[in-house]
């Protein structure tokens, strides 16, 4: 029974890295950027969770919202500030490097404000477990929240792509910024958006993130963000569907891994499972091979 | 002065670089023999050369190579403990300092080197920003293992365990050397001002001379052009190997002296975290990428500041943050480049019309 309770907590924690990932995905498809700073977005959408609820005093689902909002904000401000005018810029290495100022200084601002001790999350989400086989095997409440949001936010995010109008200006400008243009696709506002849904998602993923681990730090996100890069990778890098399924492997290698080899060297197992990847098909499992012409 | 012009340009500017550190030295020397300088600021003397190493290595792979390490710490975290590790285990055997430091600084960034070139083989083959993510995760792995790593000696050898000391089983004339998340303590203190500035012109000397072989410039054409490199036979894995794994060796050096410094040597996220790969990227960047005296200077100027100004250390790293995305911005934007030119255009027209 402990294989499947172990197999559930993976599903379970890979379905975070999924949503996280997905931030990752997109806006690497439709920026060829890789976004340092979303990590850090899921730990400021925590906090305002976590300030709205014990400060504030407001209804969990009022406090998730206002999450969602101020991440969506906070994602399109970073992107018009910082990485916008980078985008045409001829060094790749300078938006990188920007990205990884903008989550210092994410980081660095959360530390100013809350400081650095850990601080317990609150339980926003109160949905009973379910004990299954007679007691020996329970389902959190948290992990079924996370599996269901999971799946809905995938589908949810298929729909949007495949049947509207914005969905598949992202789709045209991933593929080709410049035809899109002249297609009479706003690119700006493309990209924005793309941010916008990334961020909104950071702020889901550390509502989830933190209900099922309730402790946080100003580095909470940090560590989730760079597991979530190597879940997009290993998934294939710009796809989708690619996201969930690299998403979930990781998570279910790592919870088994701390399970069954070592709970010290979980990370260093995940980021084996990376260099692996690159190793054996640096594409990931659904990534497209893309010939590069002169 | 008629030498002085014969030499080329690149010469000159390499000497001027070489000059800049030995005045610096000088000047820091006399000041401490005169007693003006703070036992706090002393302190940082032998630890600030590890920085400007650091710096400079960190920028053969940033501005030469023209890729990003995040892992940089994580380099200088193995160069350490290796040759913390050996310079203990020989304590007794090897009685003479020198040689024993100048072994240890060789294992140091032997180790350092290989990790260079078994995490290069399979990312730099690949195009995009993965070493970074791949460096990042190395040096939190690297941090990982020193945590949960014991080794001990007795009689029988050496002894390893990843859980605590009395798995060890060792005799009772036995000795406990890497304490898990104790690190190693009592390293002999080797590392004096003198020789980490001397290593720092050694590294000075193998950098720049990288940089102006036909290697370097095989390595800076694949920087600019990829393709291009590789249309004119350049092998492309090859060369960009060659770099990183001298600065990642470089970087095993910035970490035996900085071992040989402290009396007890532990693997923080502090000092070999990502904090420190990224203090190391903000020389580089406010220094200038791919200008070498430029990470000395920032390496200099970043560490001795927040120690003169105190108040500031709250908001230190806050202010490394919004340096590094200030001078991406001003440096790189296409808007801010335009303006630039613009500003220096009118500039020299009033200059002409004056």
């Amino acid at each position: 029974m402990s294989f499947i309770s172990y197999l559930i907590n993976g599903i379970s924690l890979g379905s975070v890295y999924a949503i996280i990932a997905l931030g990752y995905t997109m806006v690497y498809g439709i920026a060829k950027m890789l976004n340092f700073a979303h990590g850090d977005v899921i730990m400021i959408g925590a906090y305002v969770v976590m300030a709205a609820v014990t400060g504030a005093g407001l209804p969990p689902i009022a406090a998730i919202l206002a999450a969602i909002i101020f991440c969506t904000v906070l994602g399109v401000l970073i992107e018009t500030v910082a990485y916008g005018p980078l985008l045409n810029a001829a060094s790749s290495l300078a938006v990188l490097i920007t990205a990884i100022g903008v989550s210092y200084l994410l980081q660095n601002i959360a530390l100013l404000i809350f400081g650095a001790n850990t601080i317990s999350f609150p339980k926003v989400l109160s949905i009973p477990a379910i004990v299954l086989a007679g007691g020996s095997l329970t389902i959190t409440g948290e992990a079924i929240v996370t599996i269901v949001s999971c799946i809905v936010i995938m589908t949810a995010l298929t729909l949007f792509i495949k049947k509207s109008k914005s969905g598949q200006a992202m789709l045209a400008v991933s593929e080709d910024k410049g035809a899109a243009q002249l297609m009479g696709i706003n690119v700006n506002g493309t990209i924005a958006l793309t941010f916008a849904i990334g961020s909104a998602l950071a702020a889901v993923a550390g509502v989830l993130l933190c209900s099922a681990y309730p402790t946080l730090t100003p580095y909470t996100g940090a560590m989730p963000g760079i597991k979530a890069f190597v879940a997009a990778v290993f998934g294939g890098i710009g796809s989708i569907p690619g996201a969930l399924i690299g998403g979930i492997l990781l998570g279910v290698i790592e919870i088994f891994g701390k399970a069954y080899i070592s709970s010290q060297m979980a990370d260093a197992i995940v980021f084996g499972v990376l260099i692996i990847v690159l190793i054996v098909k640096p594409t990931g499992i659904l990534g497209k091979n893309i010939q590069e012409k002169v | 002065m008629s030498g002085m012009k014969k030499m080329t340009k690149t010469t000159r500017n390499n000497l001027i670089t070489y000059a800049m550190v030995i005045l610096l030295f000088v000047i820091m020397q006399t000041l401490v023999s005169t007693g003006n300088v703070s036992s706090l600021l002393q302190g940082l003397l032998v630890p600030l050369c590890a920085y400007i190493i650091l710096a400079v290595s960190l920028n053969l792979t940033v501005g030469i190579l023209g890729e990003l390490s995040l892992g940089h710490a994580g380099f200088m975290c193995v160069g350490a403990f290796t040759g913390a590790f050996f310079s203990k285990c020989m304590a007794d055997a090897i009685p003479a300092a020198g040689f024993r430091y100048f072994l240890a600084l060789l294992i140091g960034a032997a180790a350092a080197g290989i990790c260079g070139i078994l995490i290069g083989i399979p990312v730099l083959r690949l195009k995009g920003d993965y070493l970074a993510i791949v460096t990042l995760a190395f040096g939190e792995i690297i941090k990982n293992i020193v945590n949960i790593l014991f080794i001990g000696r007795d009689a029988d050898g050496f002894h390893f365990s990843t859980t605590d000391t009395r798995s060890l089983g060792l005799l009772p004339d036995g000795e406990v050397i890497v304490n898990g998340p104790q690190g190693i303590t009592g390293t002999p203190k080797d590392s004096t001002f003198f020789i980490s500035v001397i290593l720092i012109l050694i590294t000075l000397f193998i950098v720049l001379n990288l940089i102006h072989s036909r290697s370097g410039r095989a390595i800076m054409s694949i920087r600019d052009n990829r393709i291009a490199a590789e249309s004119v036979g350049i092998n492309i894995t090859k060369y960009k190997l060659m770099a990183f794994s001298i600065s990642a060796s470089l970087a095993g050096v910035a970490g035996v002296i900085y071992a040989h410094n402290l009396a007890t040597l532990t693997a923080q996220p502090k000092n070999f975290g990502y904090n420190m790969s990224i203090m190391i990227l903000v020389f580089v960047v406010l220094g200038g990428i791919g200008n070498i005296r430029g990470s000395i200077i920032a390496a200099i100027i970043l560490t001795l500041l927040p120690e003169l100004l105190r108040g500031l250390s709250d908001y230190r790293m806050l202010i490394y943050a919004v340096v590094l995305i200030a001078m991406m911005l001003f440096n790189w934007s296409p808007k801010a480049i335009e303006w630039r030119e613009n500003y220096t255009a009118k500039f020299k027209r009033n200059k002409k019309e004056a």
